[in-house]
């Protein structure tokens, strides 16, 4: 009786077929990430020594072929902040818009599309829109406010899509719980949905903040500038970023030392991912602790 | 309870309709306010569009040939004698890094993305997936640096050509770079296929990759074209990383060892050292709207395609 179970030829061959594409699978997977952790180790190989103290603040001497890189750094918080002023009260409303009044019609559908879109312009068809608009038109110059207002634009789809999902993350029924106590919609958002979905859109926020901190081309031309040799004192002056810089010393500078401009990117790679991370974990925190 | 009855007046003694009070109007403005944010995605894709127009406005309707741009391989903005503005080098340029990429994005995302999706779980999936997510976040800048300071001297010293910035060296930079992306989206349209198709084909007797074989990639393959076409748009579009690695030499390339230039580098590299409203600016703005009107359709088909897996 027992032998009727038994795995046949057949079912040995299936077997065998499926453990050789689980390797196979398993091994694409690994040979897309092990290059990439190659190279990040190579980064931090080569430009760990540059990075120290003096490095991280002070200027660049020598036309920027020693010294820090303080100016860009501070730049590029400088261009974050102003870009985030910006963008989360829009990114937000836009969210609570799509989640908790848009009715399904063609009209909210078109402004799905639109933010799929202004995801997938290319960047340096935002710089473009940055100079005709801000530099030009708003008269703005190149300035970090026209720069960060470009950037605010071109990152609004991180705020809206992270947001949309922790607010439709919120059950339904503590809606109507609210609604049937007498609150108005805006009650009920105020009092219930936001505060249930805060964790979730911080996630979204720190992501951009994230975005916004590597992107060059939108503000090469907006208000990002290869060198100052002060730092700015409005949002109307120029200033320099830690993207662009990277561009800059490893592309535009001669006798450039070799392990300045790695010292330069393991600085702008550690920013991305400890926010990147810091955003992973909160979700995950957030994941673990919720009661429904 | 006093504290309710505060708050919401019309609840209590006031027997007029709740339209009066103040709630009733920050309910209201806040319902406009919100109205606002959610247009403005709309407001800033036609911004776009207008403003990228009227900067190049000029070239359209004085300097543009329809014939040159398109066919010509001569991007000569700066001539002397005479200016020449052919695109058609440049898109080769665009085309042949962003074909090699795909090349190397394609297979490796959609078999990772299996491979997390039916295989992996647990912990190793849970790992997988935040390895991903960390490489999306990357920037394009830093592929670039990649490609100038590890990968040129590589390839340089692996196949012996003079010069390791070229197509195979953006090619593999920006088929790293696009990977993670569309691992993630295939990922989710792998995920997106129903578990009881899995536990039909699975009471058949069908073994594990019998089933992601014959059940689940027919039914997710909307769902894995659309992630391919966001890749695609994705390497259309990539400006740093590809100014950085192509070389940027004007070329219709014959070998992955050629040096190449990208319509979106083009941009980057010229737009500094134009004078503002001078033909060739123009014309780089003109460069613009075509890149943002195939990125526009490349982003439409693949909601267009992956909307369908949902509907269907």
């Amino acid at each position: 009786m027992s032998e009727m179970f038994a795995a046949n030829r057949l079912n040995e061959r299936n077997a065998r077929v499926q453990k050789l594409y689980q390797l196979l699978l398993g091994g694409m997977t690994v040979m897309l990430m092990l290059p990439v952790i190659a190279i990040l180790s190579m980064l931090i190989y080569k430009g760990g020594p540059v990075i120290s103290f003096e490095f991280l603040f002070t200027n660049p001497t020598n036309g920027m072929t020693a010294g820090g890189i303080f100016p860009a750094l501070l730049g590029t918080m400088l261009l974050v902040m102003v870009a985030l002023v910006a963008s989360v009260p829009l990114g937000i409303a836009a969210a609570i818009y799509l989640s908790e009044y848009a009715p399904e019609n063609w009209f909210t559908r078109a402004i799905n599309l639109a933010i799929i879109n202004l995801a997938g312009v290319p960047s340096i068809v935002h710089a473009l829109f940055g100079v005709g608009a801000f530099v030009l038109f708003f008269r703005f110059g190149t300035s970090i406010l026209a720069a960060s207002l470009t950037l605010a634009i071109m990152t609004l789809p991180v705020v809206i899509v992270a947001t949309r999902e922790s607010l439709q993350a919120v059950p339904h029924a503590f809606r109507e719980a609210c609604w049937n106590m007498g609150a108005t919609r805006w009650q009920t958002i105020r009092r219930i949905v936001l505060p249930n979905a805060i964790t979730g859109i911080l996630t979204g926020v720190i992501l951009e903040v994230s975005r916004t901190a590597g992107e060059t081309a939108p503000i090469m031309f907006t208000g990002a500038a290869f060198f100052l040799p002060l730092l700015p004192q409005s949002v109307f002056d120029q200033t320099m970023a830690m993207s662009l810089h990277l561009f800059v010393v490893s592309t535009q500078v001669p006798n450039m030392p070799e392990a300045l401009p790695f010292g330069v990117a393991l600085v702008l790679i550690s920013m991305v991912l400890i926010m990147n991370s810091l955003s992973i974990a909160l979700r995950m925190y957030l994941r673990g602790k919720k009661k429904w | 309870m006093s504290q309710i009855i505060e708050e919401t007046p019309a609840a209590g003694m006031d027997t007029d309709f709740d339209r009066l009070t103040k709630d009733w109007y920050i309910d209201k403005a806040a319902q406009a306010l919100m109205f606002i944010g959610g247009i403005s995605a709309v407001i800033f894709i036609i911004g776009i569009f207008v403003f990228i127009s009227k900067e190049g406005f000029g070239f359209l309707f004085d300097g543009f040939n329809f014939k040159e741009f398109f066919f010509s391989p001569n991007w000569r903005p700066t001539s002397e004698t005479r200016e020449t503005y052919g695109i058609l080098a440049l898109v080769a340029g665009t085309a042949s890094v962003t074909g090699l990429a795909m090349l190397v994005a394609i297979p490796f995302s959609v078999g990772a993305a299996i491979f997390i999706a039916e295989f992996a779980s647990g912990k190793t999936r849970e790992i997988l997936k935040i390895t991903v997510e960390l490489l999306a976040a990357i920037p394009s800048v830093v592929w670039g640096f990649i490609g100038l300071a590890i990968m040129n001297p590589l390839i340089i010293k692996i196949f012996h050509v003079p010069v390791g910035l070229n197509v195979l060296n953006a090619g593999i930079i920006l088929g790293l770079m696009a990977a993670p992306i569309m691992t993630s989206i295939a990922e989710d349209a792998l995920k997106a296929v129903p578990d009881r198709y899995r536990e039909a084909a699975e009471a058949m007797g069908a073994t594990r990759w019998q089933v992601i074989y014959k059940v689940v990639l027919p039914a997710a393959k909307n769902g894995l074209l659309g992630a391919v076409l966001l890749g695609v748009g994705r390497g259309f579009g990539e400006t740093m990383a590809v100014l950085m690695a192509t070389g940027h030499s004007i070329n219709i390339p014959t070998s992955v060892f050629d040096s190449v230039r990208a319509l979106t580098a083009t941009i980057a590299a010229e737009l500094g050292e134009t004078a503002v409203g001078s033909m060739h600016y123009q014309a780089l703005f003109t460069i613009g709207i075509f890149l943002f009107i195939i990125t526009f359709f490349i982003n439409l088909a693949a909601d267009l395609i992956v909307r369908g897996v949902r509907k269907g």
